[in-house]
């Protein structure tokens, strides 16, 4: 999924080979991660779809089943990750993660702590922003998340930017041998204020700290003893508001009087090339995910 | 290997300040945002006096100043705050002394400082510290002990400001960079909001050896933030219509290394089209004329009306113009610009391949013209995000696309960012918010066959 290597550049160009992860598009809600292996096939409601017809076509191809339905193959990125993954916990989406990688400063080349794990959904992307040289170490204190999140990291190929740990960060912090080294901390723990003196221990001078809470008494407390140590607290709430588009002939479900002007307007249509596109909000939403909080170490060195 | 070497050493953005390096100065928590580039000769105004920024230059980034009063007048001065900080609400008797207090017996008659401004100046004649004269000030308010804790620590942080200011060094980023023009000049950048910002580049999948395709007409914003993301490996692209390129002066206030500044190049989308012939380039020039045009038109009207229409509360409407006239010297005293012409090899083997990622943001260009003629650009299944402060612009586009069967995973998103005070007792949302961040369409090109 990342290149770290500076002579392989990411080429979405290159040709599916026996072994590439691919994720499987159906429709925009339905992706799913594949793993590509000659003698397999793919079953879904559009037919039977056999890997090796996939072989040798480039990532973005349309693939065809027995049945004629098809498909697209697309090369993974953290973005189709985060949306084929198998959920092992609640996971971060899009917009906190964008939020968190931009408010956290990662840049190339970054030490990043993380706990806990989860699905990973968050770690790839931090994966991928401090890629090449940097790296990312993560805790989990659950032992099998941590296993499945470390195959997880070798099928999507970030494993040499990922380790992976299974300890108890609120009970006992982060490993010493991490002390005033790391760039930025992530925190998704139930009590993160446990974990925010070793993650300030960890931390550079200036270094960035997010924590992640669903509820507001937990971003309360983190905030009361963030205060000791850190500066610049900011906390965000961030959600996305999805649009769906419609073109004037195609609106069926529109009530009598609408319906009527674009019939008569579809004469009109024939003659200009552009047909009136309309767009409106998506009436489902996330309503919450979580608040994101902000805080930056104190310098008090010379 | 040399050149990892080399690599590893110019990706990270350093730590602490050099001289002729760029940094953003937080005047008072936020309340003023001002870039400079530090030098021996380099002045910061606060109030109606010039401070050197010498004293800044070998600090960390994170350091905060004060004002102190020398032989030679007031200086900016390393203040080292307390580990336990400077908050006074400490511990958790805010809630049990609260109730008692409140404001029925506020009369605001103006009478109730008994402190003058002579005596101020006398005060600051005599060698008082601005904390001194924040002390004397509550001393002698008659309403101070009246007021509740709150409005007690209101009226401090609010004298602190005005008579003991404090300035902090921050590291030009992206996140900050795009923050401090939100929030003084948001023309300038197309009024992209940081989370906006943040999902352009998450969408696109700009990462390290990636080739990333730019129409940057945000003033250099963009380019910055994904030149930032690519820590010196491949390449940028900005690409123009015409035979004008964008501006790009913000680029100049990230603290880019030359290898950094190397990789971002610009080429005009003439030279990176596939077909290129030369009829289509003379079409082209024609249009070029008519672009510049509408580009003008557009653009400097926004720019002086910006001017004159800035905020009163400051005279530091220069504050965010990137300084054109320096010439930007690095430490080592050679200077690389960023934003040369792409290099052949590059352009041959991005005409090969195919970008590996795009991001428009072109306020006053057709979208769906410029998407018809860059998305062949990039390789397939590369991933796509357009900014857009219009929504019809893009669902237009996004139409097009579908029924061209050019792009899947077609969406349009806004982004919704609030900000929440989190004090004891005392949480809620921030009582100001921006309202609209604006629109993205993002989506992954298909393979046309």
């Amino acid at each position: 999924m990342l290149s770290i290597d500076p002579t392989k550049k990411i080429s979405f160009s290159r040709h599916i080979c026996e072994g590439d992860l691919v994720i499987v598009y159906e429709r925009h809600d339905n992706m799913k991660a594949v793993k590509v292996s000659q003698e397999s096939v793919l079953q879904n409601r559009f037919g039977v779809f056999k890997h090796s017809d996939w072989i040798g076509k480039p990532f973005g191809s349309k693939v065809f089943s027995n049945k004629g339905g098809f498909i697209y193959l697309l090369a993974p990125t953290p973005e189709l990750w985060t949306l084929v993954l198998s959920h092992r916990t609640q996971i971060l989406y899009i917009a906190d993660i964008s939020f968190v990688i931009m408010y956290l400063e990662i840049v190339p080349g970054c030490l990043v702590l993380e706990s806990g794990t989860g699905s990973g959904s968050l770690t790839t992307s931090l994966a991928r922003a401090v890629a090449p040289t940097g790296h990312v170490y993560t805790f989990d204190f659950h032992e099998e998340r941590a296993a499945s999140a470390r195959e997880d990291f070798e099928k999507t190929g970030i494993s040499s930017l990922v380790t992976v740990g299974v300890r108890d960060i609120q009970g006992e912090g982060f490993p010493d041998e991490f002390s005033g080294l790391a760039d930025s901390v992530f925190l998704d723990l139930p009590q993160p204020w446990l974990a925010i003196p070793s993650a300030g221990k960890m931390l550079k001078p200036d270094g960035v700290l997010c924590s992640f809470s669903p509820c507001i008494e937990q971003v309360q407390r983190a905030c009361d003893s963030l205060r000791s140590n850190f500066t610049d607290l900011r906390t965000f709430e961030v959600l996305l508001r999805t649009y769906e588009v419609r073109d004037e002939g195609n609106l069926g479900s529109l009530p009598g009087k609408k319906r009527q002007r674009s019939s008569k307007g579809s004469i009109v249509l024939e003659n200009s090339s552009s047909p009136i596109v309309m767009a409106r909000p998506c009436s489902e939403a996330k309503g919450h995910t979580g608040y994101l909080t902000f805080a930056r170490l104190k310098c008090l060195s010379l | 290997m040399s050149e990892n070497n080399s690599q590893s050493g110019s990706v990270q953005n350093p730590r602490v300040t050099w001289e002729g390096c760029s940094v953003l100065l937080d005047i008072n928590d936020g309340d003023r945002l001002v870039f400079a580039r530090l030098s021996a000769a380099s002045t910061l105004k606060i109030g109606n006096k010039s401070f050197p920024l010498q004293p800044l230059i070998g600090c960390p980034f994170g350091s905060l100043f004060q004002v102190e009063n020398g032989d030679n007048g007031p200086y900016l001065s390393r203040f080292i705050p307390s580990i336990e900080g400077n908050n006074i609400q400490e511990k958790g008797d805010f809630q049990s002394q609260e109730i008692s207090k409140d404001n029925r017996a506020l009369v605001d008659n103006n009478k109730a400082q008994s402190l003058t401004g002579e005596d101020i100046d006398t005060m600051r004649r005599q060698g008082a510290t601005g904390d001194e004269i924040v002390d004397a000030l509550i001393a002698n308010s008659a309403t101070f002990e009246n007021k509740t804790l709150f409005s007690q620590e209101k009226y401090r942080l609010k004298k602190q400001k005005k008579y003991a200011p404090k300035v902090l060094l921050r590291r030009p980023f992206a996140r900050s960079i795009c923050e401090a023009y939100f929030k003084k000049y948001p023309a300038r950048i197309g009024f992209l909001r940081v989370d906006t910002l943040s999902l352009l580049l998450s969408m696109a999948n700009v990462s390290a050896n990636s080739d990333v395709l730019v129409v940057d007409m945000v003033g250099g914003l963009l380019t910055g933030a994904m030149a930032e993301r690519l820590g010196g490996t491949s390449y940028v692209c900005s690409t123009y219509l015409g035979s004008t390129p964008y501006p790009m002066d913000v680029v100049r206030i990230f603290n880019f290394s030359d290898e950094v500044c190397k990789r971002i190049v610009r080429s005009p989308l003439t030279e990176l089209s596939l077909s290129q012939t030369g009829s289509s380039e003379q079409i082209n020039q024609q249009e070029d004329v008519l672009n510049m045009e509408c580009l003008l038109n557009h653009q400097m009207p926004s720019s002086v009306s910006m001017e004159g229409i800035s905020p009163p509360c400051e005279n530091d409407i220069s504050d965010l113009i990137p300084e054109t006239t320096v010439s930007l010297v690095n430490k080592k005293g050679n200077s690389t610009k960023a934003g040369n012409k792409a290099p052949q090899q590059a352009i041959d083997s991005w005409k090969k391949n195919g970008f590996s990622s795009l991001i428009i943001a072109a306020p006053d260009l057709d979208t769906w013209d410029l998407i018809k003629d860059l998305l062949p650009l990039l390789s397939n299944s590369a991933p796509f995000a357009i900014y857009h402060q219009y929504l019809q612009p893009l669902a237009t586009c996004m139409h097009n696309l579908q029924l061209e069967k050019m792009a899947i995973g077609l969406q349009i998103s806004e982004p919704w960012l609030r900000e929440y005070q989190v004090l004891p007792s005392r949480t809620h949302p921030c009582m100001q918010m921006n309202a609209f961040g604006g629109y993205i369409l993002s989506g992954t090109k298909i393979s046309s066959s």
